[in-house]
């Protein structure tokens, strides 16, 4: 169950070279915007013909140029999550969530009481898309698709035209669809805190090409990729279970190399938690601090170092059994004489910790 | 059959309703697949064949007339062929009158439907096609359904048109009564005899009467198919 996708096209003023491989489990493309995403997604679905190379998923050749092969779309069996919903407008709720299933090959229907109720849109089958909200369009949207009994599910950024709130409204069910729906999910995004929760393997996109691909854990925690994931954005994840919920309202998580203490994490005591951890939240010290209003401390040892073209550095750590990023200057990189194997201590304000960054069960 | 109205004005409504009818209903698919082609495609050609639907709204009507007199007249290559292969006849009949009805109204049924076709957003097929529908299953159940209101507005202009067709009609099929004598080529007829003003003017009532309940039907229709694509 893996998608294999290797293939060239040239727009007008834009030139596409991308090859990658998706493992079972939630593959996501990152990048900028401009950096071909959508393009790539639109080729697996079908929606674009490449000028060369081959699409495949397990040993259904969904795409291939020298041998002449184009399964046009219906008769590729995927599910595909737009942007902006793409509800239709003339069928209710209900109707929309039940027409991939006239199409779908009998015997294979996904129970639909099933998806609604993962969903939560069950006071909704009666409506018409018009009277929905963004977030209950996007819902839909993604009932719809998994409904068509998809062997493979695409989303292109579902969650860019949500607010806030619409989207730690919708976070939790794509995680749960992660874990659940047992098919291989194609996820486009530019925001890494949304990838750093869903994902399982990360492919990275730079002006129409890949730079790199590789298991998400990795990948996050590799200082060479920070530029590509933006210097404010990148930062490791950190697995920890839940020990207490504290009286000041702080919940004590114990992960591999110590206590770590955040504000209240809404988990029942015991539950694994992927916790990602921004480089720059990071401060080290090569020695034990004392009267620190930081809660965080960990024991840490260099693993490896990437000096940036500015004043900038980052560090990677091995705390406990988790890899660690942080991001200080060259200055303080060579003050502190960091390098592989060196000891120090990791840093880490409790409040610096967003509640968007505590991703579900590991 | 009403009492007043005389049986030759009384023939010329019901030859006009089913000039109308006929011609609307058989031209319905063909301007469809010319307002599909014109609204989604790009193609070699593609202004010729909007010049040539358009081509009967700006030609002198006995010209189109007689143009079709020329191709689908019993010497007409066109008029020949369909006389020996299907024995269909289309000069000084009724379905020649509905021939040219359908001609002179089809410009205006292609460009209403084009219209609702061109705002039916293409995302929602694509959609609708990673969902497992092949072409004309997307068709059936989406842009069908989005563009009716437009498409059965597109049908009722064309219909008040072919209703009010007059310049190719006689040109192409004369002027018999009970035969090929429409609504407007009576009402000509009795402008032709003297007296005969009260009898058109009976007439022209009638059409005054049908055109305004098509222009109220085209235009509520017209409404429905915006409040559809916004879908409220």
């Amino acid at each position: 169950m893996s998608l294999s996708v290797r293939f060239a096209h040239r727009f007008e003023n834009f030139a596409l070279d991308v090859a990658f491989e998706a493992p079972p489990g939630v593959t996501a493309l990152f990048g900028r915007s401009g950096s071909g995403k959508t393009t790539v997604v639109n080729a697996v679905a079908g929606l674009l013909r490449p000028d060369g190379g081959h699409i495949k998923f397990d040993e259904t050749v969904l795409f291939d140029a020298g041998r002449k092969i184009l399964v046009p779309v219906h008769k590729r069996r995927l599910g595909y999550v737009f942007q902006e919903g793409r509800l239709f407008p003339h069928l209710s709720v209900r109707q929309n969530l039940t027409y991939g299933r006239w199409f779908a090959p009998r015997g294979t229907a996904t129970d639909f009481d099933r998806v609604v109720e993962m969903l939560g849109i069950g006071d909704l089958l009666g409506r018409q898309p018009a009277r929905l909200s963004g977030g209950e369009k996007q819902r839909v949207a993604i009932g719809r698709a998994l409904l068509a009994n998809p062997r493979l599910l695409l989303m292109d950024e579902p969650l860019a035209a949500l607010d806030e709130d619409r989207k730690a409204e919708i976070l939790p069910y794509l995680e749960r669809l992660g874990d659940e729906a047992g098919i291989p999910l194609l996820y486009v995004s530019h925001s890494i805190a949304e990838v750093a929760r869903l994902a399982t393997t990360l492919v990275l996109m730079e002006n129409g090409q890949v730079i790199r691909s590789g298991p998400l854990v990795e990948m996050l925690s590799d200082p060479e990729n920070v530029p590509a994931l933006g210097v404010r954005s990148a930062g490791a994840s950190l697995h920890a279970r839940v020990a207490a919920q504290e009286e000041d309202g702080l919940t004590r998580l114990d992960a591999s190399a110590g206590p770590l203490y955040l504000p209240h994490v809404d988990a029942p005591i015991g539950a694994q938690l992927s916790i990602r951890i921004l480089a720059q939240d990071v401060i080290l010290s090569r020695s034990r601090p004392e009267g620190l209003s930081a809660l965080n401390v960990l024991p840490a040892t260099v693993t490896a170092l990437r000096l940036g073209d500015g004043p900038g550095a980052v560090i990677q750590l091995r705390a406990g059994e988790d890899l660690l990023l942080a991001r200080i200057t060259r200055r303080s990189a060579q003050a502190l004489e960091l390098a592989p194997g060196a000891d120090c201590f990791a840093i880490i304000k409790s409040v610096a910790v967003a509640q968007s960054d505590v991703g579900g069960a590991f | 059959m009403a009492d007043w109205l005389t049986p030759e004005q009384w023939s010329a409504v019901v030859l006009s309703l089913k000039v109308s009818f006929w011609a609307t209903l058989l031209s319905l698919p063909l301007g469809l697949a010319v307002a599909f082609v014109l609204a989604r495609y790009e193609f070699w050609g593609k202004q010729a064949l909007n010049g040539l639907v358009h081509l009967p709204l700006i030609l002198p009507p006995v010209v189109t007339g007689y143009l079709l007199l020329l191709t689908f007249g019993r010497r007409g290559a066109v008029g020949q062929f369909l006389e020996q292969s299907f024995g269909l006849v289309f000069a000084f009949r009724w379905t020649g009158a509905a021939l040219a009805a359908a001609v002179m109204a089809f410009p205006l049924m292609v460009r209403a439907i084009r219209l609702a076709i061109e705002a039916v957003d293409p995302k929602l097929e694509q959609a609708a096609s990673t969902l497992g529908a092949s072409r004309a299953w997307v068709f059936a159940t989406v842009t069908l359904p989005l563009i009716l209101p437009g498409v059965i507005a597109g049908a009722i202009l064309a219909f008040a048109k072919a209703m009010g067709e007059f310049g190719a009609t006689i040109t192409f099929v004369s002027n018999i009564p009970g035969q090929t004598q429409t609504l407007p080529s009576a009402i000509y007829s009795f402008l032709q005899v003297p007296g005969g003003d009260a009898q058109a003017m009976q007439l022209v009532l009638i059409a005054v009467a049908i055109a305004l309940l098509a222009l109220v039907l085209s235009e509520w229709l017209g409404r429905a198919v915006a409040r559809r694509i916004a879908g409220s």
